[in-house]
């Protein structure tokens, strides 16, 4: 019993870690209609670049800061630079380029800090907490994990729902040309889009990082599991995004915990997962819509 | 909804449709090195029938190729073993994104797949003939590629990318989980079969060149290579390449014209699929371990590079991203060095190039190298032949 509350309360945190990835994806795919598979390689960057911080002496808060908003200047240069020209064209070729962004972010990492592994500290303890004689698989750090992505979460519907760039960014993510006419700057509005899915997947990063080792490729489970997390939820959903990331982390954490050396398999089953979504509800389990043609 | 989906819904945008265009005459193109002016007179060299006019061109690839691994050293040697699985893999992807619009990441996984069939079959006491095992590993390659293909057929743009992305990283997985069977992370060592009498002499007497164990598996490489393209190239020419380009293009035309989209769709991932397990079957043979590190998403995303910059849907340009594949990294890690980056980091350059090649091309050359030149040539035609009746 109490092996499967630890490996639920993993699969909680790690779930909630997904759930904000896979956040960032659907803000993207809301806006743009493109996935963003450098999505990973991004957020790898800002990491990096928070590690180089640490490792200078700074405090882990002042790194958060300072990555989350190089986050966010990445986002918008990514968006302005090589996104704009291929917005609206062949999907493919949209696909093809954040492919290519992958792969040179994640090179470009490996050339400026190295493709060694190195460890990534935490803010708090990973020490369980006690629950009567029993420690539990709860660390401080995974209650830090959970608070920041609710807290994330939180502030994005206070943006979309409350305030007037939300509502200029819903208006441009639901009809470019109508929303054009109405005097909002689409362009501004999609950069900024990219921008704060940058911040949050940047975030995703950090997160993951804290207490394990970090190299170039560390993202590349992580983009995977968003991307099945945000399919699972319907990829249009972002409250379809959150629940995706949970069911997704505890079905993970139930492979690696209760399967015998389940965790080389955890890749495997997200594959099988999104085998099974795909063909058995193509549109997310929320989706209204049974086909996607277009 | 309905207006954002409206750009995405042209998939016969300008880069897919150039794409086409480009892929209409691949199979020619190889031949029409010999300088002819115009479209008409070079009609007329070659034979009519398709057949026999790729059987000339494989005949004409067949004395290159052994020139070539007979005028190049040992070292360029085991370089062109290598262009040729890369050459194989990428052959399949074109058909499958140039000719059917369908993309895949998850190729380097079907090479995984083919190479760990090829390790079992040869760590036998008694292995099989070699042209058996690697039908075996096209026919173990081909299954697997069915099953993703079924699901694939549903799919299209980023879904299908990101399934067949979560096959790439997740398939490398069951190599560590079977342990005991497929290595685990030190992957299977490969014993490749010795060259055989017949090979000995031939190289004695075409160069009298010393036939090593390298060269063998050069020509081996050389061989598949050739025998792919030539069914790859009848096939593109054929029904079947029409109705995926119009299934590509059109697909409520051509779901009106009687086409089961799926099953062709399908049918195309199975193609590619197979030349995916062959390019797989050679890489064991010639790097001699099927290790997971070998087929890693670099690998997946290096493929798409060269079919993207040598242009979607053709198979020389399948043939020459490969070549990129094999000698750009030597070059651009020797430039590094001069930087003074260490060995480790000037590695890293290689696939700084593919990603910044995918970007660069997608935005200003969406049709690839031969696409692009080819544009350029059937445009400067047109504008002769319009010209031309004006003046007489």
């Amino acid at each position: 019993m109490q092996y499967f509350v630890n490996v639920t309360l993993t699969g909680l945190t790690e779930g909630m870690v997904y759930s904000a990835f896979a956040l960032a994806l659907v803000l993207i795919w809301r806006s743009t209609r493109i996935v963003n598979f450098a999505q990973g390689s991004m957020a790898a960057a800002t990491t990096f670049i928070a590690l180089a911080l640490i490792q200078a002496g700074q405090s882990y808060w002042v790194a958060l800061v300072v990555a989350l908003l190089s986050g966010l200047v990445l986002g918008a240069i990514v968006e302005r630079v090589v996104i704009r020209p291929v917005e609206g064209g062949p999907e493919l070729n949209a696909v093809i380029v954040t492919l290519g962004l992958f792969v040179a972010i994640q090179a470009a990492i490996a050339i400026v800090f190295g493709s060694a592994f190195q460890s990534f500290p935490t803010p708090f303890g990973l020490e369980g907490f006690q629950v009567g004689d029993n420690r539990i698989a709860l660390t401080p750090n995974s209650v830090w994990v959970i608070a920041a992505v609710l807290v994330t979460m939180a502030l994005l519907v206070v943006l979309f729902r409350f305030t007037r760039i939300g509502l200029a960014m819903r208006a441009s993510a639901f009809g470019q040309e109508v929303a054009r006419l109405l005097g909002v700057r689409v362009g501004r509005m999609l950069t900024l889009g990219w921008a704060l899915a940058a911040v949050v997947g940047s975030l995703a990063g950090l997160l993951i990082a804290g207490g394990e080792f970090v190299y170039p490729a560390y993202m590349d489970s992580l983009i995977v599991f968003g991307f099945v997390a945000a399919v699972l939820g319907g990829l249009d959903s972002p409250i379809g995004a959150i629940v995706g990331g949970l069911i997704l982390g505890l079905a993970l954490s139930y492979v690696s915990g209760y399967v015998e050396r389940g965790s080389a398999l955890v890749n495997v089953a997200a594959l099988v997962i999104l085998m099974i979504v795909l063909l058995v509800r193509p549109g997310g389990l929320f989706a209204s819509s049974t086909a996607r043609r277009a | 909804m309905s207006d954002l989906q409206s750009p995405t819904t042209g998939k016969n945008g300008a880069g897919t449709a150039t794409a086409g265009k480009a892929s209409e005459e691949a199979p020619t193109e190889a031949t029409a090195g010999a300088d002819e002016p115009t479209a008409t007179r070079r009609r007329s060299l070659l034979p009519q029938s398709t057949l026999l006019r790729h059987l000339l061109v494989l005949l004409i690839a067949a004395v290159g190729a052994v020139v070539l691994l007979e005028i190049t050293d040992p070292f360029t040697n085991s370089q062109l073993a290598t262009l040729t699985y890369y050459a194989i893999a990428a052959g399949g992807l074109t058909v499958l994104t140039g000719m059917n619009g369908q993309i895949s990441l998850g190729h380097g996984a079907l090479m995984a797949v083919g190479a760990y069939t090829t390790a079992l079959f040869l760590s036998a006491d008694e292995p099989l003939p070699l042209p058996l095992i690697l039908l075996a590993a096209i026919v173990v390659a081909t299954a697997v590629g069915a099953l993703v293909g079924v699901a694939a057929a549903r799919l299209h743009g980023p879904y299908l990318a990101g399934a067949t992305l979560a096959l790439a990283v997740g398939l490398p997985g069951l190599a560590i989980y079977f342990h005991d069977v497929l290595g685990g992370e030190q992957g299977m060592r490969v014993r490749a079969p010795r060259a055989p009498e017949v090979f000995e002499s031939f190289i004695s007497a075409v160069s009298g060149n010393s036939a090593t164990n390298t060269k063998w598996l050069a020509y081996l490489g050389a061989i598949c290579l050739l025998i792919t393209y030539f069914l790859l190239a009848n096939l593109i020419r054929s029904r079947i390449g029409r109705t995926w380009r119009a299934v590509r293009d059109q697909e409520v035309a051509a779901e009106l014209a009687g086409i089961n989209l799926g099953a062709w769709r399908v049918l195309a991932f199975v193609v590619s699929a197979a030349a995916a397990g062959l390019a797989g079957g050679v890489l064991a043979l010639v790097v001699r371990l099927a290790a997971p590190s070998g087929f890693t998403l670099v690998l997946s995303l290096a493929l798409l590079t060269a079919i993207v910059i040598g242009g979607l849907g053709s198979l020389l340009g399948a043939l020459l991203g490969s070549a990129l594949l094999v000698f750009l990294p030597p070059f651009v890690t020797d430039l590094g060095a001069g930087w003074g980056l260490d060995n480790t980091e000037a590695a890293q350059l290689a696939p700084f190039v593919y990603g910044v090649v995918l970007i660069v091309a997608m935005i200003f050359a969406p049709a690839g190298v031969v696409g692009t030149l080819r544009m350029r040539w059937l445009t400067r035609q047109a504008k002769r032949s319009a010209a031309q009746p004006s003046r007489g």
